[in-house]
């Protein structure tokens, strides 16, 4: 359990070119051991989301590198790729990203679906999925009948329903009140803890970042100590 | 994603947005129901036709006419001169003059390569038909040679080789005549009335042996050879032993297996000869091309409404594609192919294709049933055995699969936008 799972080297990330020129990372270095549980904090605009889709190998970086498992990321192409993302990672976004007019079940079954699995089997999977997150009864409701908790919930069931190694996590708790906010918070370290799911949340919520094993500060585009994220940003914070 | 799965998602996200996918469905089922009506109408009347075909004479008769030569028949009619050839109108195509046909002729004929047995289509004027005494009617009827097969409502077609005369009456006569039905009529002796060049009247007994279905070229009393030489005879009792016989046309047999070169070889050598043979097919034939072409342009304007409805597809796609950006997104982070994306729209777009074909062809089947069955008994009565409107699976299963290549095809673009997405552009989408 203390392999390195992810990795990366000077990473960088530009939008745009010219004069909208805009870098969003500017050499980010760090290394996720498996089994750990990392949060990734600051401000907003600060390229944690950014930082998220490259380690979740959903973006390209503008330069670096990223291993994932020892494996350069950028020899990952096609059905590699694809069965990494399937298998390996677990997703939940900032928003919930859930399919309208159609029931939780098929909801959470989706990346079983993908990933080929038989009918009868894939149900019972993800109503496994739901009942780790006591949904059960909810399996058959239109998605977005749900509330934004029991949505939150759905969404997470949906990330472990295919027993990925890595769940990535973008502040999940951003759009539920802290009460909702707090059961998502267990959920997701209880499986981190009980099942050794690697942990990778973005947050901005130092409460949140607390409760993980290990915190990367991200400043413009940057990997700073904990002390310098407050520090008043010497240039303009995007928004 | 399995191929069923993508099937039933396919299937499941057309259905998501209901009001677009009726509106594109009703684009189809318009297309599909016009071409399959254009297709019916086609079937139908070729099937006719062809049912037909084997009334107006046989594949191995050729009608030869001695053709006038180019040049008299723009500049008026030609000098008499006394042993000359006689022109006659008819026998070859409407409103064309031939030049008379006589012995040496006939016999010329039956020595051109090809042909193995001629014989003079002879003019039988009859004065009238009985049965009993049921009061005489006017006759007009044509010889058939043997081998002609005759669409009948009743009785059989002449026997074969017999000497035994006997008539084939259409419909239209069974009442008149006196008969009480069509099948009560087959087998009676019928009494034929003819002049002889005398000018004395006699009197010939024929069995009817069956009853003829109105046909698309209208129908006629037809005579077997033995009773057609008979009724000849008959006519010419009475006639000067120098009189020459001449002929409007004679009726050529070739062999009944010969191809169509074998054909084409027998018309040529009677244009070497200096005759014209024109067979049935010859005849069918153009009146088959006109209405291939009228279907055809008929067709075209199915195929145009198909067109506009591929751009409905097209536009339904798009939407589609756009307001499921973030779900693309979200189903390529899980890992799904581009390939399988594809896959999905375009099997969302041929299912679309698939629903208004399926739909506009069973609409039209059982419209196209119901008006053939209307016109059949009204407008149409007359021509027994004509179903206007016919579908065959063949021509179903071509509008159906031509609908759904219609609609893949309008699919690539949008599935193809669909598949090359990145998913962090189409989560981040708002
Ligand atoms: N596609 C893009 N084109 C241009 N600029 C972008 C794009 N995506 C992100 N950015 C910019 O990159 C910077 C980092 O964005 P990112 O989404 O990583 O921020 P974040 O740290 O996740 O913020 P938040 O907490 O608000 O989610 C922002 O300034 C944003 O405007
Ligand atoms: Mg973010």
């Amino acid at each position: 359990m203390t392999g390195t799972v992810l990795s990366t080297r000077n990473l960088t990330k530009q939008y745009g070119s010219g004069s909208a020129r805009f870098d969003a990372l500017k050499g980010v270095s760090i290394d996720i051991a498996e089994g750990e549980s990392v949060a990734i904090v600051g401000k907003s605009g600060s390229g944690k989301s950014t930082l998220m889709h490259i380690l979740a190998l959903l973006d390209t970086p503008s330069s670096g590198e990223v291993t994932v498992d020892g494996t350069d990321a950028a020899k990952l192409r096609g059905a590699r790729l694809n069965t990494l993302r399937n298998r390996t990672f677990g997703f939940v976004f900032q928003q919930f990203f859930l399919t309208p007019n159609t029931s939780v079940l098929d909801n959470v079954m989706l990346p079983l679906k993908i990933a080929r699995i038989g009918g009868r089997e894939r149900k019972r999977l993800a109503l496994e999925a739901l009942e780790t997150l006591e949904l059960s009864d909810k399996a058959r409701s239109k998605a977005t009948d749900l509330s934004g908790g029991q949505k939150q919930r759905v969404v997470i069931a949906r990330a472990l329903v295919n027993n990925p190694r890595i769940i990535f996590a973008d502040e999940p708790t951003g759009n539920l009140d802290t009460a909702t906010g707090a059961v998502v918070e267990d959920l997701l370290f209880e499986l981190n803890a009980k099942q050794g799911i690697t942990l990778v949340i973005v947050t901005h919520d130092e409460e949140l970042a607390a409760r993980a094993s290990r915190r990367i500060y991200l400043r413009d585009g940057r990997v700073v100590d904990a002390a310098d994220v407050h520090a008043p940003a010497g240039t303009a914070v995007g928004a | 994603m399995k191929a069923i799965d993508i099937l039933t998602t396919a299937i499941g996200n057309s259905f998501r947005s209901r009001l677009r996918t009726t509106l594109t469905v009703i684009a189809i089922f318009i297309g599909a129901f016009t071409l399959t009506i254009t297709n019916g109408l086609g079937t139908g009347i070729n099937q006719y036709i062809d049912t037909q075909l084997a009334s107006i004479g046989a594949a191995d008769i050729v009608t030869v006419t001695k053709p006038v030569a180019a040049t008299t028949t723009t500049t008026g009619p030609k000098p008499y001169t006394a042993n000359g050839p006689t022109e006659v109108s008819g026998g070859g195509a409407p409103g064309s003059t031939v030049l008379a046909l006589t012995d040496s002729d006939i016999t010329a004929i039956g020595k051109v390569a090809g042909v193995t047995a001629v014989e003079p289509q002879v003019a039988i004027r009859t004065d009238y038909i009985e049965y009993g005494t049921n009061g005489k009617f006017q006759l007009s009827a044509v010889g058939e040679g043997a081998g002609v097969r005759i669409q009948l409502a009743a009785g059989s077609q002449f026997t074969s080789g017999t000497t035994s005369l006997e008539i084939i009456l259409p419909t239209s006569y069974i009442d008149t005549l006196g008969f009480s039905s069509n099948k009560d009529a087959v087998g009676k002796t019928v009494t034929i009335g003819i002049t002889n060049a005398a000018g004395e009247q006699t009197t010939l007994d024929a069995t009817l042996v069956g009853v003829q279905d109105a046909t698309l070229f209208g129908a006629n009393p037809s005579f077997n050879p033995a009773l057609s030489t008979a009724l000849y005879d008959a006519q010419k009792v009475g006639q000067p032993a120098t009189a020459t016989s001449t002929y409007s046309s004679a009726t050529a047999h070739i062999d009944p297996n010969a191809t169509k070169s074998q054909v084409a070889d027998v018309k040529a050598a009677l244009v070497d000869a200096g005759y014209a043979g024109t067979t049935v097919a010859d005849r069918i034939g153009t009146f088959q091309t006109v209405i291939d072409g009228i279907i055809l342009v008929l067709n075209a304007f199915a195929i145009i409404a198909l067109l506009a409805a591929g751009f409905g597809i097209i536009n339904t796609l798009l939407m589609s594609v756009q307001e499921r950006t973030r779900e693309i997104g979200l189903m390529k982070a899980m890992g799904m192919s581009g390939g399988r994306i594809f896959a999905l729209f375009s099997t969302e777009a041929v299912f679309i294709g698939f629903l208004g074909s399926a739909i506009g062809a069973g609409i039209a089947m059982l419209v196209g049933g119901v008006i053939s069955r209307v016109l059949a008994r009204g407008l149409l009565k007359d021509l027994a055995g004509l179903q206007i409107l016919s579908f065959t699976p063949s021509s179903i299963a071509t509008v159906l699969l031509l609908v759904m290549g219609i609609a893949f095809v309008a699919a690539v673009l949008p599935a193809s936008r669909a598949a090359r997405q990145s998913p962090i552009d189409s989560l981040r989408y708002e």
